[in-house]
Order: C-alpha cells, then sequence, then structure tokens
C-alpha cells in the first residue's frame, strides 16, 4: 500500500508540475481533478510530448494533407473506424499539445475520454460509473481511472492479445515430483 | 470438468495423515497436555491449542493471540509480519462482479492473489482458478479447459471464467463444519479461522465451487515474499493442514482498499464495492447489465456475479 501511495503522490506531482497537463484556459481545478475524475498521466512513449518542441509552428510548415507520414511517427499505422480518418481528426492542427472534438473545444490529453466517447458513448457512460475499463484506490473513497488509451491504442484500438500466465500444476504431476523427491 | 481442486492430491495420501487435523475434537474433554500426547501433535503450542473459537474471545485474548502469532511469525520469517483484526464495517456488504465479456484468461489476477494473499507457492495453492470454456457452448463446466496454455490469449471462439468463493449468502460449507470455524462475517465475508479448523474438509466436499483449499503438506513462503499486512482471517501465514480460501483480500477490502485481483487485471473486467451503496459500481451493473450466479439453482445465493459488460 505504501508503494501505491507514493506512486500515487509521485503522480500528482507530476501532473502539478507539468503545466502542459493542466488546462488553463478554463480555469479549472486542473487535470487531475478535472470533473472530479483522477488520471494517471497519459501513457505517452517516452520524449515524445510535447508535441510542440516540433511542432512549433514555426520550424516545421503545417501540412493538413493526408499522406503517408516518412518523416516521422511512420510506425502509426491507423485501423480505427472508417479508412477516410486522419490524424486531425482527433489531434488539432494548430495547438499538437491537445486533441479536439467535432464542436472544435480542445481538450488536453488527459482528458482523451471525451474525445473517444463521441463515438462510444455507451463506454464513455459506463467507464464513469467504473463498470468499463478500471479504477484502483479505494472502493469507498478516492479512485484513480485508467484513460481509455492505457488500454486501447487509439490508432488501432483493438485489446491486444497477450501471454497467458502459466496454467496450475496438473494433481499427477504434483504427485510425481513428490514421489520423486522422496 | 467438475474437479476445480486439482491441485489437491487424491484423499489419503498426504496431509492429514499425521492425526494432527483431528486434534480439536478432543477439546473440552481433556486438557491440552493428555490432548497433545493422544494427537502427538508436538509442533501445536500449547496456548494455540487452548485457544478458543475466535468469536467467544474477549479483547485482552484476541490481542494476546495476535502478539503471539507475530511473534512467531517474527521467528519463522525474520521480519515484521502485521496480523490485524479489522471488523466489518457497518453498512457495507460486499459484492464483486466479473465480466465475462471483457475477461480474456490471463491469469493475472491467480497471481496476484497468491503474493498479496501469502498462499504456499510449493505445493503451489491459487484461489482463483479460471476456465476457458467454448464461446459455442456457453457456461458449460463439461467443455472446462483449467490447464489452457496457448501462446496468446484469448483464443479465438473462447472465453474465460475465473472462479473463486462466491461468498455465499448461504454457505454449504459452513454449514457442515463440525466446529464452527467458518463462518458469515457482517459484511459478507466467508472467514476460516484456522487456528480453529481442524482440517477436515467436509467444507471443501460442500462447496460446489471448488473454491477451498487444503494444505496437504507444509506450506512453502520464501521470507522473501510474505507480504507482512495481514489479516487474522485472511493472509497471514497459515500452518499445515487447514482449509483457506478468498476472502475478497479481507486485510484490504475492510480498509477501504480493493481486491489485489481488481486492481491487477489488464482489462478491468472484475468489479467490486458495496451492495448497500446505491452510488457503487457494482448496484449500477446489478440494476444495468445482464447479471447471472453460477450455480443458481443449488441456492447458495453468492454475492459473487458474473456480467456481459456489453
Ligand atoms: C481517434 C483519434 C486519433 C486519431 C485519428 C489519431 N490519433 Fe494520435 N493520438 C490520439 C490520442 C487520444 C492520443 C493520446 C495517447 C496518450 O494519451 O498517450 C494520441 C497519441 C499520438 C501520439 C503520441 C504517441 C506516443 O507514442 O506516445 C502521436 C505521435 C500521434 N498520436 C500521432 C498521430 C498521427 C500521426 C495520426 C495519423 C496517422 C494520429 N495520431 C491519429 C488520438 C488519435
Ligand atoms: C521529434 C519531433 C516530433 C515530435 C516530438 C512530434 N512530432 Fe508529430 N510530426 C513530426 C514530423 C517531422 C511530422 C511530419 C512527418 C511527415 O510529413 O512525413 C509530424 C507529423 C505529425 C502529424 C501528421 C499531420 C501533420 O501535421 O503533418 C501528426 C498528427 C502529428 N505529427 C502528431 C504529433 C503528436 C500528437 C505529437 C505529440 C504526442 C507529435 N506529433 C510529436 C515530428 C514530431
Ligand atoms: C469519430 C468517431 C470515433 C472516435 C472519436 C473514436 N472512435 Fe473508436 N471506433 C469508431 C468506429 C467507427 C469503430 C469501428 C466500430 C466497429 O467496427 O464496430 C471504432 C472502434 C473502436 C474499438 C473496437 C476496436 C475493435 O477492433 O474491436 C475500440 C476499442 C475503440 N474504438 C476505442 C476508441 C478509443 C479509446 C477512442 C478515443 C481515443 C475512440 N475509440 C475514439 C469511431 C470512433
Ligand atoms: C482497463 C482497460 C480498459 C479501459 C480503461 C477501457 N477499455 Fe474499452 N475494452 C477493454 C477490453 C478488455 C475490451 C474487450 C476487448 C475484447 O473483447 O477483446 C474493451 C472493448 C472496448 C470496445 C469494443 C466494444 C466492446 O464492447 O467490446 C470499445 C468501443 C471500447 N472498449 C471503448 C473504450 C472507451 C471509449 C474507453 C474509455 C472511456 C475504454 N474503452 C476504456 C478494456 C478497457
Amino acid at each position: 500500500m505504501n508503494t501505491r501511495l507514493i506512486r500515487f503522490l509521485g503522480l500528482t506531482l507530476f501532473l502539478l508540475a507539468a503545466p502542459a497537463f493542466a488546462d488553463p484556459p478554463s480555469g479549472k481545478a486542473g487535470a487531475i481533478a478535472q470533473e472530479g475524475i483522477q488520471v494517471p498521466r497519459p501513457p505517452f512513449s517516452e520524449g515524445i510530448f510535447p508535441c510542440t518542441s516540433c511542432h512549433d509552428g514555426k520550424s516545421m510548415k503545417l501540412d493538413t494533407k493526408r499522406r503517408e507520414l516518412t518523416g516521422m511517427h511512420g510506425d502509426i499505422l491507423l485501423g480505427h473506424g472508417p479508412e477516410s480518418r486522419w490524424c486531425l481528426d482527433c489531434h488539432d492542427a494548430r495547438d499538437r499539445d491537445k486533441l479536439h472534438l467535432v464542436s472544435g473545444e480542445k481538450i488536453p490529453f488527459t482528458v482523451s475520454y471525451r474525445l473517444c466517447g463521441q463515438c462510444h458513448g455507451d463506454k464513455l457512460r459506463d467507464w464513469r460509473v467504473g463498470v468499463h475499463g478500471k479504477r484502483t484506490g479505494s472502493w469507498n473513497g478516492p479512485k484513480e481511472y485508467l484513460l481509455c488509451v492505457h488500454c486501447h491504442d487509439p490508432h488501432s484500438p483493438r485489446f491486444k492479445p497477450m501471454k497467458p500466465m502459466p496454467p496450475p500444476t496438473r494433481p499427477g504431476e504434483i504427485q510425481a515430483r513428490k514421489g520423486g523427491a522422496r | 470438468m467438475t474437479d476445480l481442486n486439482p491441485t489437491c492430491p487424491p484423499e489419503g495420501r498426504d496431509g492429514a495423515s499425521d492425526g494432527c487435523g483431528s486434534r480439536r475434537e478432543f477439546l473440552g474433554t481433556a486438557v491440552a497436555a493428555v490432548a497433545t500426547a493422544l494427537t502427538g501433535c508436538g509442533k501445536l503450542s500449547q496456548e494455540e491449542f487452548l485457544q478458543r473459537n475466535f468469536r467467544e474471545l474477549s479483547k485482552e485474548e484476541v490481542r494476546d493471540v495476535i502478539a503471539r502469532l507475530e511473534k512467531e511469525y517474527k521467528a519463522k520469517y525474520g521480519k515484521e509480519v502485521k496480523v490485524a483484526d479489522t471488523p466489518p464495517i457497518p453498512g457495507v456488504i460486499f459484492g464483486y462482479a466479473l465480466d465475462l465479456s471483457r475477461c480474456i484468461g490471463c491469469r493475472r489476477c491467480v497471481y496476484a492473489c497468491v503474493k498479496e494473499n501469502n498462499q504456499s507457492r510449493d505445493p503451489g495453492v491459487q484461489w482463483i482458478s479460471v476456465l476457458e470454456m467454448e464461446k459455442e457452448e456457453g457456461v458449460n463446466l463439461q467443455h472446462a479447459d483449467l490447464y489452457y496454455d496457448p501462446a496468446e490469449v484469448p483464443r479465438e471462439g473462447h472465453f474465460y471464467m475465473p472462479v473463486q468463493c462466491q461468498q455465499c449468502k448461504k454457505p454449504p460449507c459452513v454449514k457442515v463444519c463440525p466446529v464452527g470455524a467458518t463462518w458469515r462475517d457482517k459484511d459478507g465475508i466467508v472467514v476460516v479461522d484456522y487456528n480453529w479448523c481442524i482440517g477436515c474438509r467436509y467444507c471443501m466436499a460442500a462447496c460446489p465451487y471448488g473454491a477451498r483449499h487444503f494444505n496437504w503438506a507444509e506450506p512453502h513462503l520464501p521470507a522473501g515474499e510474505v507480504n507482512p499486512d495481514t489479516h487474522y482471517f485472511g493472509n497471514r501465514p497459515r500452518p499445515k493442514g487447514v482449509v483457506e480460501k478468498c476472502t475478497f483480500c479481507i486485510q484490504r477490502t475492510r480498509k477501504g482498499l480493493y481486491p489485489a485481483c481488481v486492481e491487477i487485471c489488464p482489462t478491468g473486467s472484475r468489479k467490486f464495492g458495496n451492495l448497500l451503496d446505491r452510488t457503487s459500481e457494482i448496484r449500477y451493473i446489478l440494476e444495468n447489465k445482464r447479471v447471472f450466479k453460477f450455480k443458481e439453482e443449488l441456492n447458495t445465493q453468492p454475492n459473487f456475479f458474473y456480467f456481459y459488460g456489453v
């Protein structure tokens, strides 16, 4: 429990210390407490955030055309919904550190679930009440929600298969082992 | 496949055959020394032998029992092991729900449970059994495999059903215990007093879920792997010859934490909360999802539910 607490505090500090994750324009309490929903750090790969370190609007020219990306992000393959989908449906072209909703509202990555919820309203509803996805912490107190993107890669969201942990020992094997050892 | 206790060797092979299992039947008719001589259970301390059922102990006696246990554990594992006796929280009855439409059978829960609850590593005791079943067959124990081991899960055409203690409202295991060593507490957790259990295993025969497990051999728990945060009725290290099972991580949940299996599940299939709290996720599931109880026809009335989140 102590390690959890430390991890949790570390995380909170991180979020407080990272202004890019907060939501300054709206003046709300900040990302971790947004809508009363506390989330861990978005699962970015090392060094990719802030996106504006490259997408600064100066050194890189904005290109909104749909195209094959060769200079960067070549590993991102879109396999999510219709073929016509393009990066900038979700990522904001001018403020690359944000996502945007169909309404044009810009949102930080800490609330990416709002983006997902536009098309997966039923899942978002279940997620909020802790039925889809996962909440950790205290069943009768503060909880932390995993973001949708902790479990689903937004670019190819199918839940990835994994290697199972080993099966239990068969009764026969226990006997054989014990017999052999004695 | 109806036998969910595959880790247990067949009757009479091992374990309680030294007669220690029946030690407590002598209680009340013989003094400790005589009983010790009769049963030959040298390892059993005099105090432990004389200890009455935990529910009858006074506050001071409970404190003594716990102090004695903590001392024993310290000597055995070379580190502080805390044994709590946290009581049920008033106004709380625990409920659990597992989403069969999400579970992928990765068994992360099985191992998180072993780690949290200080189960014997060798012979391996596991409180959660994950069954692989065929989608076409539905929940059918005739077509269930406990030993599946493909490179990746989920396997095409299959679903997974983890089974653990269902914390029944009418627990058949409690009914058959001849010494009252197991009962359903106020928060709905069915507990076992390991100091009181005589190892007769009637409860295991009575449980239709194969959720109770017997320590046939001396449990082997490496000192480095001991979880020192324990509860008297939960994850404190157990002796040989007693029955154990899932307690919804009593040492965690009575302090407000989620059970270890809930926290580890990578798919978020495991849900836990207070059945009496209208705003809990567990109530939301019962009121809004398709829910079923395992072997409902037996009228054991589990507080563990299975549901379809889709
Ligand atoms: C369905 C909406 C959506 C689309 C379409 C989309 N993204 Fe993303 N993308 C996201 C979200 C949400 C995240 C945030 C993931 C996180 O929080 O870690 C993200 C993360 C990223 C990241 C950071 C990845 C990392 O490794 O941490 C990059 C780079 C990125 N997107 C680029 C792209 C590119 C390039 C495209 C088009 C080929 C694209 N995205 C299309 C939603 C989208
Ligand atoms: C190391 C520099 C670098 C970082 C950091 C970076 N990008 Fe990019 N990104 C590029 C380059 C270069 C391209 C253009 C690639 C091409 O045209 O082949 C690009 C293209 C894109 C595109 C395609 C649309 C466009 O504007 O050309 C999206 C969307 C995108 N990046 C999103 C992100 C997001 C979101 C992040 C942060 C999570 C991010 N990038 C971080 C370098 C970067
Ligand atoms: C613009 C609408 C839209 C948005 C926004 C969107 N999705 Fe989707 N998503 C779709 C569509 C369309 C499908 C395909 C549905 C299908 O195949 O039945 C889909 C499929 C999925 C699937 C199922 C994939 C599979 O193969 O089983 C998941 C999981 C998913 N989305 C997660 C997300 C997450 C997480 C986000 C937010 C980062 C998100 N979606 C945002 C439209 C959207
Ligand atoms: C704890 C991990 C986790 C989180 C967090 C999570 N999901 Fe899922 N999601 C799953 C799993 C597991 C499945 C089932 C995958 C399968 O069947 O292979 C799933 C399935 C889906 C599907 C496919 C349709 C279905 O019902 O099977 C959609 C769409 C989806 N999730 C959207 C979301 C959205 C939107 C969020 C955030 C609001 C979210 N998920 C958060 C684990 C998660």
